[in-house]
Parts: structure tokens; C-alpha cells; sequence
């Protein structure tokens, strides 16, 4: 039985945005042998929902909201691989490839959605800035992506979002991976004009849009 | 009352760093430059950087400036530049405290007057824009401010300068999309002056390169520091950190990599041709940690405009930034009071090239209306630093010894001599009684400025290119745009409007 204070103490440390501490306690549940599912859904996850909604309530700032999503991530990085030998699931809610367009170096917004989505359990596979439409393409078919996500923080990058989309169709793909698409240019409108599969405004929401996506109550 | 007995008129000014947290700023960015470096994304500059002497580390493409060539490079960089209008009549100085407002540049959308909401601009929306901007006395330069969404992307860098300058005399601050744009872009303005010597010897045009924050120059902007240079084109350096995010969140933490982002620029510029003209500029930003968005308007943002322009002036070189610009969505009060705090700062800063006007947004809209608002602030602005004059001596005394008492001074002589050149008029700012507001419907500023638009583009007739340069300018556009796939240019269609 795994006692309510240690899975307090995980909630804290992701709540309060303390990497080194929740790897630490990541670290302690694995050796103690803790059934991992729980630590992961009564610890670590009701943290990241706290922070998520103290950022939503308006307390919590990005640097709160990152330091929460790094020190989850810190505490995923430690327990994923401990539930896959264990587990036949993979323990993860999904997997996305990630990165800013060819021609767009800007990739902030791209890094915060990064954080959250790994934070709530997404295997993500980030390319980072200036990336060709081809790779990531590549990547997904590479890793079974369920996810591609383009994010453009220039109106020039933001039509290679359409780009990758008519990419998609020509190679009839376009049923195979969910596109999400965001960047400060970019809006509703956009994506349901280019035929992506979703857009969010910010991180927080982007995570919850994901979760939809994968057909979960959220 | 001799003329010497008059005292000089202060120009007001504002500072908002010591001398010695300037240098401080300084020797930090040096010390960056030195032992972190940059990150420089283009081949030719590596090239440079090496043949310099200086450490380039190949693989991580990071180029380590030492403070000796920095220095160097200060030495051969121009302390101002002089731009001159299209026919070569007006010059205007850019350096010492002038100032020289221009519209904010390379918006994606522009606010419609009607929905009130933001869309897509296309041809007709840029030819109003410069012709308007044309017929602004307060907007020294226009600028390629609008990216017109009915050309296909790759030309539409060259095209709004095309149309800048068939629809405007002033000069340009532009830039590139595509390092491919440059060679038309160049040609434009070559073809304007009948030569690239003579563009050479008479600017048309400033170049905008934006390093990426935090200490990277991309292929893009590295090479157009490196085109514009070898062509004696002036390149306008646009840092653009964002506190908190891309640079540190203090300001003065932010000064310092603004500081060796525009050095590493500067050295990039005289690397590719000593004396080659380059301004100390940006565009950073008071990153908003609750929204993830870069107010312009914030005091912050204009706080950190402040203190690197101080930074430039001590550097000995030509100023620049994004100030008198607003985040609001529409023309309201936010809008004026972002943009008025913006210009007042800029020109009492004496910035020398302020972009800005007519945005919006996150340096994102452009607005027809906010542009003829904003014009009349920056005339405030210029008003102000124009400063209180000491035109005569004694200033009163001798008024009131021929002055019957209970007289006033609207019917003296004195009024009139004087009163046009202490005070300015205003066209858009509501100096009515209420009554007589009230009388003409009561309009607010925006519905104002939408009439005085219309008027303006009905009434301004931009000076027309001569015929001879007019074929020049069209026949490298078409080339170039039919390069790219576009057979005819929408400003050669015949529309329905």
C-alpha cells in the first residue's frame, strides 16, 4: 500500500515545479517497487493538473507552468522505461512529432507545448526549429506517430502548414496522423481551412486537445 | 536685444542608463562575443570570420568574436548615414539625436474599417498604404509595411517595394523574406538611382536583418547583412529578445545580449565591406509570462528601446527601434496611449529611424486609421523636442509697457508673429466644445481618422517616376515574377473596385 504522504509529496514537487524532487521521488517509488500506475495517476498527474489550473486561474505565470511540466517530465523520464519492461502497455497516453517549420527558428511556444504534452503523458519526439515538411513526416512514419505538430511563428512559415497538408493528401496520409497546428499567426479559421485536424490556443490547451484526440473525457 | 543675447534651446532628453552600467553593459556583451560566441548559420560568413583570425568552431557553427575586431569594426562603422527621398531632392540625416518616424513593418494582416476586424491585405490594400504614407508629412520614410497576400509568397519581399516605389517619393525601409530576394530587390532601387554606384552614393533604402534571439544569426538575415553591405546598402540590425524567454528576463540582462547580437551583426556587416553602413536597432520585448505574447506597448519594452539606443549613441552609431506601435485589436484608447507613450519616448531618446506607427497588435496589423492617428502624434512628438525657445529678449516684460490694462493678447501684434510657430494645430484630436462636437456627430478619434483617410487617398497625388524608369522598375518585377510563376501582377489586373 502506497502511503498518501509520499504520493503528496510527488503531487507537491510537480505542483511546485521541482524537477530534482520529483525525479528523486520517481527514483524511490521504482526501487521501493510501487505499482507505478498509481504513483503516476494519484502522485504526479493530479500535480501537473494543479498547475494547469493555477495557470488557468491566473496564479501561476510560464515560468510556474514550465518548471511544473520540466519536473513531471523529470519524473516520466525515470518511470516510462520502468513500465514498459514491467507493463505490456507502452505508458503513454499517445505519441507526437513536434517541431517549427523550415524558414522559422522562433520555437518558444513550440518548447512550452513540448513541456505540457510530455507532462501529461505524450510521448513526444521534438525536431526543434527550422524543420523541413519532409522530416517530419519521416519521423511519424518512423516512430507510428498518432500526432504531427506544425508550429509557424511567421505568416511565411505558416503556409507550409497547408503545404504539409496537401503533402499528406497527395500520398494519402492525411487519414493516418492527426495534424495540430499553432503559432501566433495562427487561428481557428486557419486550421479548418488547411484541414487539420486541431488547433489550440495555448500549451495547456493543446495538451487537453490532444486528450480529446485520443478519445479521452478530459 | 541682440541676437547673441539669446540663449540656445535645450533639447529635451531623456536617459535611463549611467555612464557606467553602459559600459558594464558593454564589456559583458564582449565577454560573450569572446567566450560564448554566436551562432552563425551562413557559409560566406564563416568564410569571413575565419579569414578574420577569429575561432570558428565548423561543426556547431559557433563563431567566437574577439574584442580586438569588434573594436576594429566600431572603428570602420559610420557614426550616421544620410538617406535621400526617390528624386534625389530631400536628404534626411540619420544619426546624431534626429529622429525620423516611419509606418511599422511587414504586417500580415490590416485592420478593415468596416468589420473592425483584422484580414488579409492584397494589392489595393499596399497601394493605399504608401500613397497614404506618402501624404503624411510626420513619416519621414515609408516602409514595405504590408505583406500583400495575392502574389505568390516567395515574391512578395520585391513586390511591396516595387509598389513603395512607384507610389511614394520617401525613402524605404524594407528588407528580405528570401536570401533569392535580394537581387531584384537591389535592382529596383538601382534602377531608380540609374545605377548601383549611385544607389551606392545616395541610400533609398535601409535593409531590416533580425539576429535570432538568443545570439544566432540564420542564413537568411547573415546574408542579407552580407548583400546589403558589399552594395553599400544601409542594414538596420533588429534584435528582438524576449524577457524571460529568448533573453534574460532583467532588462539590463536583456541590454547585455541585445548589445553582442547587434556587435556580432556589426562585425558581420564591416567583415563583408568596412565602412558599410549599419544601425544599432530591434525590436525586443517585455515577454508577458502570463500570456506568452511580446507587448510593444509595454513600459518595459520601451525601457529596454531606451537603454540600447543610449547603448548605440555611445557606440558612435545611427539608432533604431520598434516604438510607437500598440497591442490593441482596434483603435481605441489603448491604442493612443501605447502609441503616444512610444513616439514622446522615442523622440525624446532621439532614436534616429522610430518604426511603429499604423501597428498594432504584436507587431502584426497594420491600420489606414491608426497611421493618420499616429502621424499626428509623432508631430507632437517633433513639437516637443523641438523644445522651449528663447526666441526674444526680454520674452514679456516689454508687452506689458504698451499694454493698456484689462487688454488681452489675442489682438497684439505679438500674437501673431509668434503664435504658428509655438503652437501646433491638430487635425484629429477633438479640441470642439461639447456642443459643437456633439453638433457633428459626435465622432470619436477613429471615426474621424476613417473620414480623414478617405480624404487624404481622394486628394494626395504621389509624384509620378518618369516614364523611362517606370518601364525599368516593371520590367524587373515581371521578370522576376515570372521566374516564380506569376504571369501578370495583380496591380496589372483590372479589378472590379
Amino acid at each position: 500500500m502506497i502511503k498518501q504522504e509520499f504520493l503528496d509529496k510527488m503531487t507537491a514537487a510537480v505542483a511546485n515545479g521541482y524537477p530534482q524532487e520529483a525525479e528523486g521521488l520517481a527514483r524511490q517509488a521504482v526501487s521501493q517497487g510501487d505499482d507505478l500506475s498509481t504513483i503516476i495517476e494519484r502522485g504526479f498527474v493530479p500535480g501537473i493538473r494543479k498547475a494547469g489550473e493555477l495557470w488557468e486561474k491566473g496564479e501561476y505565470f510560464l515560468p510556474e507552468l514550465v518548471s511544473s511540466a520540466e519536473a513531471m517530465k523529470a519524473a516520466m523520464t525515470v518511470l516510462r522505461p520502468e513500465m514498459e519492461k514491467t507493463a505490456s502497455r507502452s505508458g503513454t497516453r499517445g505519441k507526437i512529432v513536434i517541431g517549427t517549420i523550415e524558414g522559422d527558428i522562433h520555437d518558444i511556444g513550440k518548447n512550452l507545448v513540448t513541456a505540457m504534452l510530455a507532462a501529461n503523458g505524450f510521448e513526444v519526439h521534438d525536431l526543434g526549429a527550422n524543420v523541413q515538411l519532409q522530416s517530419f513526416l519521416d519521423k511519424a512514419l518512423e516512430v507510428g506517430a498518432d500526432f504531427i505538430g506544425l508550429s509557424a511563428l511567421l505568416t511565411t512559415t505558416m503556409i507550409g502548414q497547408r503545404r504539409f497538408m496537401e503533402m499528406l493528401r497527395a500520398k494519402g496520409l492525411d487519414k493516418k496522423f492527426k495534424v495540430l497546428v499553432g503559432g501566433a499567426p495562427v487561428t481557428v479559421r486557419w486550421a479548418e481551412e488547411i484541414g487539420a485536424a486541431g488547433y489550440a490556443e495555448n500549451a495547456v490547451s493543446a495538451a487537453g486537445l490532444c486528450r480529446r484526440l485520443m478519445g479521452e473525457r478530459t | 536685444m541682440t541676437p547673441a543675447s539669446l540663449l540656445p534651446t535645450l533639447r529635451p532628453k531623456v536617459e535611463l542608463l549611467s555612464p557606467g552600467l553602459i559600459e558594464r553593459i558593454i564589456e559583458e556583451a564582449l565577454t560573450i562575443l569572446a567566450l560564448q560566441g554566436v551562432l552563425v548559420e551562413n557559409e560566406q560568413a564563416l568564410v569571413l570570420f575565419r579569414e578574420a583570425g577569429q575561432d570558428v568552431d565548423a561543426h556547431r557553427q559557433r563563431v567566437f568574436i574577439k574584442q580586438q575586431l569588434v573594436e576594429q569594426c566600431l572603428r570602420t562603422a559610420p557614426a550616421s548615414l544620410t538617406l535621400h527621398d526617390r528624386p534625389g531632392r530631400q536628404s534626411f540625416l540619420v544619426g546624431g539625436d534626429e529622429v525620423h518616424f516611419n509606418p511599422g513593418s511587414a504586417a500580415v494582416t490590416i485592420l478593415d474599417p468596416v468589420s473592425n476586424q483584422a484580414r488579409k491585405p492584397d494589392t489595393g490594400d499596399l497601394v493605399r498604404f504608401v500613397r497614404l504614407t506618402d501624404s503624411l508629412p510626420h513619416l519621414h520614410f515609408q516602409s514595405t509595411g504590408l505583406v500583400s497576400g495575392d502574389v505568390p509568397e516567395p515574391l512578395a519581399d520585391a513586390y511591396r517595394l516595387y509598389i513603395g516605389l512607384l507610389q511614394s517619393t520617401k525613402p524605404v525601409v524594407t528588407g528580405t523574406f528570401r536570401v533569392e530576394s535580394f537581387m531584384p530587390m537591389r535592382d529596383l532601387l538601382a534602377a531608380v538611382r540609374g545605377g548601383e554606384k549611385a544607389l551606392a552614393e545616395r541610400p533609398l533604402a535601409i535593409f531590416d536583418a533580425c539576429p535570432s534571439p538568443p545570439l544566432k544569426w540564420s542564413r537568411l538575415t547573415c546574408q542579407s547583412l552580407i548583400d546589403c553591405s558589399r552594395a553599400m546598402i544601409p542594414s538596420e540590425l533588429i534584435s528582438m529578445g524576449m524577457t524571460g524567454a529568448t533573453s534574460p528576463v532583467t532588462l539590463a540582462g536583456t541590454l547585455v545580449q541585445h548589445t553582442a547580437e547587434n556587435l556580432s551583426g556589426l562585425v558581420i556587416c564591416q567583415l563583408a565591406r568596412p565602412g558599410s553602413p549599419v544601425i544599432f536597432g530591434g525590436s525586443p520585448s517585455s515577454f508577458d509570462l502570463r500570456k506568452g505574447t511580446t507587448p510593444m506597448g509595454a513600459v518595459e519594452t520601451m525601457m529596454i528601446d531606451l537603454g540600447y539606443t543610449q547603448i548605440g549613441k555611445h557606440l558612435r552609431l545611427p539608432t533604431h527601434a520598434y516604438m510607437a506601435l500598440s497591442d490593441a485589436k482596434v483603435n481605441d484608447s489603448q491604442a493612443g496611449l501605447e502609441t503616444g507613450m512610444g513616439a514622446l519616448l522615442a523622440a525624446l531618446a532621439g532614436v534616429n529611424v522610430v518604426s511603429g506607427p499604423g501597428m498594432m497588435n504584436f507587431e502584426s496589423c497594420q491600420s489606414l486609421e491608426k497611421l493618420v492617428i499616429d502621424n499626428e502624434i509623432c508631430g507632437m512628438a517633433y513639437r516637443l523636442i523641438q523644445g522651449i525657445v528663447h526666441r526674444e529678449e526680454p520674452m514679456a516684460a516689454h508687452l506689458f509697457e504698451s499694454m493698456p490694462s484689462g487688454m488681452n493678447f489675442l489682438a497684439h501684434p505679438h500674437t501673431r508673429q509668434w503664435y504658428r510657430q509655438e503652437h501646433t494645430f491638430p487635425s484629429l484630436a477633438d479640441r470642439e466644445t461639447y456642443d459643437a462636437w456633439a453638433a457633428k456627430g459626435k465622432k470619436t478619434m477613429a471615426e474621424r481618422a476613417g473620414e480623414e483617410v478617405r480624404r487624404a487617398l481622394k486628394e494626395h497625388q504621389p509624384e509620378i517616376l518618369p516614364e523611362d524608369k517606370l518601364r525599368e522598375l516593371k520590367e524587373i518585377i515581371v521578370r522576376y515574377a515570372r521566374s516564380l510563376g506569376m504571369a501578370v501582377l495583380p496591380l496589372d489586373k483590372p479589378t472590379g473596385k
